[in-house]
């Protein structure tokens, strides 16, 4: 294996011994247990995807043995945490160049330790060169599988498991990528690969597919006839060429045929009516810029026009693109977008994808692992693993340049259950979770990164203090930091890197890279605690709110949930008080809550509302462990039950932050049954349903939700749903559409987002809205 | 169906908007009221021909490389290199055909007086393309000895020098196996003849016209293709010359319709090529275009249009592409050195385009049979040239192929979508895989 030595020193030929800039454990992880090979070999991109799993460490929480009924007193924490090994399923895909691809080989037959593995699945033109390279080294067989069933797999694989996949790109407007929408069916669509040549394929469900055209003039044609026109030997210098170069020096515009007239006759002069019309009549030299701008614009616009002929006979409007001449391009993303506008007048749109260079490997993958069925499972990409997009538009980031000679990365965990749409969204395909585009807002992005940035000390502080025995945390915390750092430096340059920036996305990032480093719930101490604090109060609590008259206790309620949501380590602002401040408590809490009329507040509504009828069933996101949910949320579930209405308490599936998760509900559940006979009953006659949410995230997103909880919702008919917390319900979902009636609040720990939303610290979000008939 | 005209196609077809210019004026008269130019033309002068085509399955590649067909050429295809006028801008849209514009009072005023009269001699239509002049010119051959006493010296001078003469200064040329003899055209007889320069000797063409004092002459210049718009500043100043600006599309469809009921000197000018595949059974067939609606024309200029056409007088641009006979001249001159469009085409038809093509074959081995793609389809128009080997292995001749080949499969393909869309369906013969070598034949067989 080539030594990870100075970057750069290879640049200059096809040797394969070209130094690797990363050290290759990191890039080619988790070979030990790796099984299912599958390699997609490019003209210049080598793609190589292999199953693995990870074991890591997770914190779980287990309800102390209670037959002893005089112990439970006795016991400080509420329940006991235990630190266990667990096994995930994660695909891992690799992306370098051709010469690396013998040091690659090397490096993985030395690492392999399974040897399961008889075969390994390969696609892409050069699966044929590398044949026996690959069966001398890995000692495995290659299983050729074709090419376009493959790209047309992996891109069905991205478009259901990545939210934020595919995008439009607008040169010059801010921002260039604009990531569209989770579609709730990916199909129909047309896929228009630009290879050498440029396939188009109309894709009608997972496995009905057809080619319905092609032509020869694609990427072979730009850099084979920009080779001949400008003696420039590589594909991207000739881009580069490109994006330099004048085209209307080389091309017959239609103000050259027309003169000035074209203006009153209403035509466009600078549209191009013959694609290097003037090299013909004129005995000018040529600079090698124009020609191949000139060449960029003619293939460009010829592959614009035939999707567009394509997209318009078969009624198609999404047509994603992808290959070589594509991959991420700016100049030619560029190019094919203004194109497929010209043609379509608008009507079609040109769609690209984040990982179109992995597709071919994703679904060779597929094809090999077809009797594990990869396909039954919910998959997400792991922000800590993966590199993200990156431009490779020189102009656009000259560091980026330094990239070349190195790796690329995406990793996909598989989830343990399916995700799907929540049934109550009014308009799955135009649901957006998040609420600020920080790609789009500039100043909203600086603020919130710089945020996370500074909170990133007490995030490793707190991470070493979960492992008070671990040897190795204080390292691992360091390695967090860094990486964590990384992502936010890498994020501030290209925004657009993970799809959308989003303060969930930065958050999920954030709970990527801890579980890298084997921190997966640093705040398990510190919720056992709180737990255990409110659970004490909880009864005392719940008398003074039953000693209320009807109408005040409706309001006490509410300051309770809202005064518990104060609770929330996550907020830099509050974390700061918790640490100095312990005794921080829920009196003071509803204290500090601003008076009503609050920020937004349709409170009045809502008492009306409780006037009325009650609910049929609610569904509450639950937020924060501790004073939020067992003295925030418990006594407002106490009183719905008490109304009669049904409750599906749903929470997270894993830890985020000091978020409750689903295991931990069940404890403090069972405990406040144990206290308080209306919870019993409604948990024993099933009124009261504790399900997951399917998210690790301090956010909320709608669209993938746990599939458990999706029956739940349409089997009991919930008509009311209730998400508390600046990270669900103000963050993500403010302007979610339901169908039903919901409840959204939240207190603003944030000045500045307090400041944006025109209030101050802990303003107070009530939102009740009622879907218009 | 779809008929593909302009200097690529077939050249007769070139001269189809030069003609319509004339026609379309005709048509102008006529509704001033000119009475007895309502009568059909009597005996039909045809100029166009237009390659009706069978259409194809656009495959990502193109011709069967492993024929590599002689390219069948007439000695007189030098005179191939006329553009259609039709400016082929994508996006080019045309909402009211043939439009006077400019100043068209005087011309108007002018044209008034001759309400009694047919127009004055010379009888002239001129399509300026982008690359292209291609002047009609009318040469009465009944004129009588009465007429010939009144004729001026000028248009005396005139008639001689452009019937005298196959050459006029270094790049003017006629046409001379294009000319119609023997026809007649509102009532007078006589010969149509075809004369073609580059655009870039627009200057000495007006120059020449001042010299020879045109303006005396009271003709109206019937102009149509873009350059009727940009040298008409010129044409005035320089020359005392008002033109006539007529639409190009239109006159392009006038003049096709026209032509195609005239036939070429007792010949039909549309014609298709049946079994483009095989070299040994390809013939030329004349194709009826009776009753030819709808159909899609494809005007293959410096750049290319396609207009779906209903009727005589209903059409529309449908769409049209930068890659046209522009695209192919100009890069063959880039990569071959070669100086006019003949030398080009002599070049292709020597060459072989699958030594620069990458072929399916060269990609998959053999077919590639998922998709049903042949071995011999083009996979990538020049993809061999990505290897620095094979560039240094093929000659001029193989790349001016090639890229024949590419402009060419590109048009099909585009013009079959378009058919298809358009649905003019109806009238796209069955289509065949392996036909795709017709399209070579429109550029071989002029």
């Amino acid at each position: 294996m080539a030594e990870c030595g100075a970057s750069g020193s290879g640049s200059s030929g096809d040797s394969l011994d070209k130094s690797i800039t990363l050290p290759p454990d990191e890039i080619f992880r988790n070979l030990e247990n790796a099984k299912r090979f599958a390699i997609d070999i490019g003209g210049s991109l080598t793609k190589l995807a292999y199953y693995s799993t990870v074991q890591h460490k997770v914190a779980k929480v287990r309800s102390f043995d209670h037959s002893d009924k005089d112990t439970e007193q006795d016991h400080e924490p509420p329940y006991e945490i235990s630190v266990q090994e667990e096994v995930t399923a994660r695909l891992h895909f690799v992306k370098f160049e051709n010469t690396y691809i013998e040091a690659c080989l090397d490096f993985i037959k030395d690492h392999l330790v399974n040897t399961e593995t008889k075969v390994i699945q390969a696609t892409g033109g050069g699966a044929y060169k590398f044949k026996d390279l690959i069966e001398e080294k890995l000692q495995l067989k290659v299983d050729k599988e074709d090419v376009m069933t493959c790209l047309i797999k992996g891109c069905n694989f991205v478009l259901k498991n990545i939210p934020q996949e595919a995008f439009v790109y607008q040169k010059g407007s801010n921002p260039e990528f604009r990531f569209q929408t989770h579609q709730p069916s990916v199909f129909p669509y047309l896929l228009v690969s630009v290879g050498s040549g440029v396939s188009i394929v109309k894709v009608e469900t997972e496995d009905r597919f057809e080619w319905i055209g092609g032509s020869s003039i694609g990427g072979g044609t730009f850099w084979g006839l920009g080779a001949l026109l400008t003696k420039t030997k590589s594909f991207d210098e000739l881009l580069h060429l490109a994006s330099r170069g004048q085209h209307a020096n080389v091309d017959m515009l239609v103000q050259d045929i027309y003169g000035g007239a074209h203006q009153t006759l209403g035509l466009s002069g600078n549209l191009i009516a013959s694609s290097f019309g003037k090299s013909a009549t004129a005995d000018t030299e040529f600079s090698k810029e124009d020609m191949a701008k000139s060449l960029l614009h003619m293939i460009s616009n010829d592959i614009g026009q035939l999707a567009c002929l394509y997209a318009k006979l078969h009624c198609l409007d999404r047509v994603y693109f992808g290959g070589f001449f594509i991959r991420g391009h700016p100049v030619t993303m560029r190019t094919i977008t203004y194109s497929i506008n010209f043609f379509s007048k608008g009507e079609v749109q040109a769609l690209f994808l984040r990982h179109e260079g992995y597709l071919g490997a994703i679904g060779a993958f597929l094809k090999g692992a077809e009797q594990d069925n990869p396909n039954q499972y919910s998959w997400e990409e792991n922000y800590a693993g993966s590199s993200g997009l990156m431009s490779s538009s020189p102009e656009l980031c000259p560091t980026q340049r330094a990239r070349s000679g190195t790796f690329d990365l995406l990793e996909m965990d598989r989830l343990e259950r399916p995700l799907v749409n929540l049934p109550l969204l009014l308009d799955p395909s135009s649901y957006v979770p998040d609420t600020v585009d920080l790609t789009d807002d500039a100043l909203a992005r600086k603020y919130w990164l710089t945020c996370f940035e500074e909170a990133l000390d007490g995030v490793v502080k707190r991470a070493v203090a979960s492992q008070p025995g671990s040897v190795d945390a204080a390292e691992r915390a360091e390695k967090f930091r860094q990486k964590y750092w990384d992502k936010l430096q890498t994020l501030r340059y290209q925004p657009f890197a993970y799809g959308t920036l989003t303060v969930r996305s930065l958050l999920d990032t954030r709970e990527h890279c801890l579980n890298e480093f084997n921190f997966p719930d640093p705040y398990s101490k510190v919720k056992q605690k709180d737990n255990g604090v409110a659970l004490k109060c909880f009864q005392r609590v719940i008398h003074s709110l039953d000693a209320l008259g009807w109408e005040e206790r409706q309001l006490a309620l509410v300051k309770g949930l809202l005064a518990g949501n104060v609770f929330d380590w996550g907020a830099k602002a509050v974390s700061d008080v918790l640490e100095s401040d312990p005794q921080f408590g829920f009196e003071e809490a509803k204290r500090k809550l601003q008076e009503r009329p609050w920020l937004v507040d349709s409170y009045s509504n809502w008492l009306q509302r409780l006037k009325g009828p009650p609910h049929k069933c609610a569904l509450i996101f639950a937020d924060n462990s501790g004073v939020d949910v067992i003295l925030g949320v418990f006594p407002f579930v106490r009183e719905l039950l008490s109304r009669g209405t049904e409750v599906i308490l749903a929470c997270n599936s894993g830890p985020a932050l000091n978020d409750v998760t689903y295991s931990e509900s069940l404890i403090v559940a069972e405990r406040i049954a144990a206290m308080d006979p209306v919870v019993r009953s409604a948990l024993r006659e099933e009124r009261l349903l504790l399900t997951r949410t399917g998210s690790s995230s301090p956010c909320l997103d709608l669209s993938r939700l746990d599939k458990g909880l999706a029956v739940l919702v349409r089997e009991r008919g919930a008509d009311l749903v209730v998400i508390e917390g600046m990270g669900r319900a103000v963050h993500t979902n403010y302007h979610a559409a339901l169908r039903c009636e919901s409840l959204k609040l939240a207190v603003i720990k944030n000045s500045w987002l307090a400041e944006r939303l025109g209030g101050r610290l802990f303003s107070v979000i009530f939102k009740y809205e009622v879907p218009a008939e | 169906m779809f008929f593909c005209s302009g200097w690529i196609a077939a050249e007769e077809a070139t001269r189809a908007p030069a003609l319509g210019a004339w026609l379309g004026r005709q048509r102008f008269l006529l509704r001033m009221g000119a009475g007895r130019l309502g009568a059909p033309m009597e005996r039909h002068c045809g100029v166009a021909a237009t390659s009706a085509s069978s259409v194809r399955e656009p495959t990502p590649g193109g011709p069967d490389g492993r024929r590599r067909e002689p390219l069948r050429r007439r000695a007189n295809s030098a005179s191939a290199s006329a553009v259609g006028a039709s400016a082929s801008a994508e996006g080019v849209r045309r909402d009211r055909p043939g439009s006077y514009s400019g100043a068209t009072s005087a011309s108007r005023q002018r044209v008034e007086s001759l309400r009694k009269k047919r127009p004055l001699f010379p009888w002239f239509g001129l399509d300026i393309g982008g690359t292209l002049v291609k002047l009609v010119y009318f040469e009465p051959k009944d004129i009588t000895a009465e007429e010939e006493e009144e004729e001026v010296e000028s248009l005396k001078s005139i008639r001689k020098y452009l019937t005298s003469n196959v050459a006029y200064g270094s790049t003017g040329i006629r046409d001379v196996h294009l000319e119609l003899k023997d026809l007649t055209l509102c009532g007078r007889k006589g010969n149509l003849h075809f004369i073609r320069f580059p655009t870039h000797d627009m200057p000495a063409f007006i120059q020449m016209g001042r010299d020879k004092n045109f303006s005396s002459l009271h003709t109206v210049f019937c102009a149509t293709g873009g350059g009727a718009y940009k040298f008409e500043e010129d044409f005035l100043t320089i020359g005392d010359l008002q033109l006539c600006k007529l639409d190009e599309l239109d006159c392009l469809i006038k003049g096709i319709l026209y032509i195609d009921s005239v036939g070429f000197n007792g010949r039909s000018q549309c014609y298709y090529f049946e079994n483009p595949a095989d070299s040994e059974k390809c013939q030329k067939l004349p194709f009826d275009l009776r009753n030819p609606y709808p159909l899609l024309l494809v005007n293959i200029g410096s750049g290319v249009s396609i207009l779906a056409v209903y009727s005589k007088d209903n059409y529309k641009r449908v769409t049209g592409t930068s890659l046209g006979g522009g695209t192919f001249f100009g890069l063959c001159c880039l990569l071959t050195g070669c100086t006019t469009f003949e030398e080009a085409l002599e070049m292709a038809s020597r060459g072989d385009s699958t030594k620069v093509d990458k072929l399916v074959r060269d990609i998959y081995g053999g077919d590639y049979e998922r998709f049903g793609l042949p071995g011999w389809a083009v996979a990538s128009s020049f993809g061999n040239m990505m290897s620095k080997e094979k560039r240094e292995a093929v000659s001029k001749e193989d790349l001016a192929r090639a890229t024949l080949i590419t402009i060419t499969n590109n048009i099909g393909s585009i013009a079959r979508m378009c058919a298809l869309n358009e649905d003019v369906r109806s009238w796209v013969p069955q289509t065949s895989k392996e036909g795709s070598c017709q399209h070579l034949e429109f550029f071989a067989n002029f």
